[in-house]
């Protein structure tokens, strides 16, 4: 585990942000961190970035208790970017990258890599002023990885970002996580989970409602739903089967039929049943996407 | 600590590379010679000489007497009325008629000209008459010019300090208050100045959002220490490159204008009564430098440098820590106007104080501003040259110390909380909470 967060307890005058929060954060892979808005996504952050401290409980950083020492391990990109206006870029993350305790020379190295690999050579002298919205969010970027940290927090990284260089962005994530990089991503976009994330938490009102790895997560949420279409008529009673729908597909000549199994039955069985009476084209499960487990939950807790 | 040292050099270099940086270093000792070499300038430059026609209906004047450096006289004889038609087609920039009854009548003078008169000129010729009258009428009444001369003698006084232990020393009070009223007016400027530079400074990391980036990195009294000593060393930057660039500036134009002179006195020497005359006039225009320079002279240099010194270092941070703690709770300068303003009256109320301890250093009022730490710098700046009681000084710097220490401990209180507040309408209740809270 890289982060341990064990029943973290974060209360500010008017209320509490995060009520007993624990959570195991895997080494090497991405975890994503959801939740709707003001559920306490950004105190934890805060918290595991060690810009605020806890009121009760601890972390665990690799093992260790969480100290100042580890800052150098953490990168950082948070959902409101910012850079000094009046900076060149080059100054900027060299500074930057000091202060992540890399020596003037070796940030300075690893810069101009960083530059190369994004195809941004001639940006070093630039003022930041001068660069465009998502220029400034691939600098942001760069500052934040340059240190090559343990663990790399990512809030909300694909706001401001063209499609172009949010595929980019997505792969040199991907490339990070290979190298062994863990990664702890807050968004809202689902599909970027999806995509994404191997594990994730939600968090609402300031709990962890819900946690575990991505598949397993989704396989909680099945609804013994199939989907299923044919051509032909249903003309006996399904055993062990309710029909939750049934339409004619866009075709006009075969239908499509939503199936829930009942308790105790199986997918052969409704398959075996139906293959006797019309001519089966297609039969697939029906798996819930994220966006509709965020919902589900979050509708359930409130 | 090295991360302070950091951010230190960021913001000592970023605002060192600025161009509005040089340009105050430069203009600033510019303005000062300018003060000192001007009225040298405009002594020692050669004027144009005024063409000035006299008629003279009192027979006390004869040309050889009319010689001037700025002024050619021109005796001549003949019809006043004819000479006040034609003195202009002549070339002569004016006409005075000096009256028979000069010696009883003062007041007859008479000078024409074609233009306005300017006032120099006026005053010249009336200066001329009137040596010449005066010589006369004492000549007449019996006095001797020397004699006289040597009456109108110029009284000047030392004023000697008599410490209890009986030791004297020389001081010059005028002096004293001139370098007294520098010193505290440098101290209310930098203070204003340079404090509300680590105001703008914190503003700027908080609305670019930067801050949280930063704030991951280093704790935040870090971030905010190294701003307000980064800017520190560039306020005393810029008093080393106002001090070096004056006294080289002034040095250099000095220099400029004596070179010639000399040169001259040895290549004209029928004019050398004249340059000595412009030289005196030039010395004169200089007398407050030379005053400040005995005071310089009779006061203790190395404490009051000293005493600047510390007094400006720790007037700063404490100003610039409040400062920074109003910068971290607003979003924008505009936001911070209402909330400066409490900060702003201690200094404007030590600077008025200062007026009174020039006044009276020895007073109870001066005694108190100069011990109160949020007044302390610009007063004990303005006592010092006057000398004070070494226990008082200590007492004062002590204070001084202690109360920045506060300051700085409520500053960081309420800074950690500030540069991640955003989108709230801030109150002073509000700020006051934040004291309070928790890491």
């Amino acid at each position: 585990m890289i982060l341990s967060i064990q029943d973290v307890v974060k209360r500010y005058s008017s209320h509490v942000a995060l009520d007993r929060v624990s959570l195991e954060i895997p080494k090497g892979k991405i975890f994503g961190l959801l939740g709707p808005n003001g559920a306490g996504k950004t105190s934890l952050i805060r918290i595991i970035t060690q810009i605020t401290a806890p009121d009760e409980g601890q972390i665990l950083f690799d093992g260790e208790k969480l100290s100042s020492k580890h800052v150098e391990q953490i990168g950082y990109l948070p959902e409101e970017r910012g850079l000094y206006k009046k900076m060149k870029v080059g100054e900027q993350l060299i500074y930057l990258a000091q202060l992540k305790g890399l020596s003037r020379q070796e940030s300075i190295t690893r810069l101009k890599d960083w530059f190369i690999r994004l195809d941004i050579k001639d940006w070093w002298d630039k003022q930041v002023d001068d660069l465009s919205k998502g220029m400034q969010q691939k600098t942001q970027f760069i500052s934040t990885v340059v240190h090559e940290p343990k663990l790399l927090i990512l809030d909300e990284p694909f706001s401001g970002f063209d499609p172009i260089n949010a595929n980019m962005l997505k792969d040199e994530i991907l490339a990070l996580k290979d190298r062994g990089t863990s990664i702890l991503f807050s968004t809202h976009r689902m599909e970027s989970v999806e995509e994404l994330c191997d594990s994730i938490a939600l968090i609402n009102h300031s709990k962890v409602v819900l946690t575990g790895e991505k598949n397993e997560v989704r396989n909680r949420f099945k609804a013994h739903q199939f989907e299923v279409l044919f051509e032909g008529n249903l003309t006996q009673e399904l055993q062990g089967v309710d029909l939750v729908s049934l339409e004619m597909s866009g075709d006009q000549v075969s239908k499509k039929g939503i199936f829930k199994l009942q308790e105790g039955a199986s997918p052969n069985q409704l398959l075996g049943q139906l293959i006797n009476q019309v001519q089966v084209q297609k039969f697939q499960e029906l798996i819930p996407s994220f966006n509709d487990i965020f919902i589900q939950v979050v509708n359930e807790t409130n | 600590m090295n991360k302070i040292l950091l951010v230190i050099k960021r913001e000592y270099l970023t605002r060192v590379s600025k161009k509005s940086f040089w340009i105050a270093s430069l203009v600033a000792p510019l303005l000062l010679t300018a003060i000192y070499a001007v009225p040298i300038w405009l002594a020692t430059r050669d004027k144009e000489v005024k063409q000035v026609a006299i008629w003279d209906g009192s027979g006390l004047f004869e040309q050889k007497d009319l010689a001037d450096k700025e002024i050619a006289f021109q005796l001549l004889k003949g019809d006043v009325s004819q000479i006040k038609k034609t003195f202009d087609k002549q070339g002569f920039d004016a006409f005075a008629a000096i009256p028979v009854d000069i010696l009883k009548n003062p007041q007859g003078l008479k000078i024409y000209s074609e233009k306005n008169l300017s006032l120099s000129l006026k005053n010249d010729i009336e200066r001329m008459v009137q040596d010449k009258v005066r010589e006369i009428l004492l000549r007449n009444a019996g006095i001797s010019t020397v004699k006289y001369k040597e009456t109108q003698v110029d009284i000047s006084s030392d004023t000697i300090t008599v410490s209890k232990q009986g030791a004297e020393t020389t001081s010059s009070s005028g002096g004293a208050m001139i370098l007294a009223a520098i010193l505290g007016f440098l101290l209310y400027l930098t203070l204003l100045l340079y404090g509300s530079q680590v105001m703008n400074g914190v503003i700027e990391e908080k609305s670019s959002r930067i801050i949280e980036v930063i704030i991951s990195s280093i704790k935040p009294y870090q971030l905010m220490l190294g701003k307000i000593l980064g800017v520190g060393m560039v306020g005393l930057t810029q008093f080393l490159l106002w001090i070096v660039l004056t006294v080289g500036l002034s040095t250099a134009t000095s220099k400029l204008y004596n070179a010639p002179s000399r040169m001259a006195t040895v290549a004209n020497s029928s004019h050398s009564e004249e340059l000595k005359k412009s030289v005196a006039k030039a010395e004169s225009s200089t007398q407050p430098m030379e005053e400040l320079n005995k005071v310089i002279e009779s006061t203790n240099i190395p404490l009051i440098l000293g005493s600047f010194f510390f007094y400006f270092l720790f007037g700063y941070l404490l100003y610039s820590s409040l400062f920074a703690a109003i910068g971290s709770a607003v979003e924008s300068a505009a936001e911070a106007q209402q909330f400066t303003f409490p900060v702003m009256i201690p200094i404007i109320l030590a600077f008025i104080l200062a007026q009174f301890t020039m006044q009276d250093p020895d007073s109870n009022i001066a005694f108190w501003a100069s011990i109160i730490p949020f007044t302390s710098p610009i007063n004990m700046m303005v006592r010092l040259p006057y000398g004070v009681p070494a226990w008082e000084i200590v007492l004062s710097m002590i204070l001084l110390v202690g109360g920045f220490l506060a300051c700085s401990w409520l500053s960081s209180r309420i800074y950690r909380v500030g540069i991640l507040m955003y989108g709230k309408k801030m109150t002073w209740k509000e700020i006051s909470k934040w004291v309070f809270y928790k890491g």
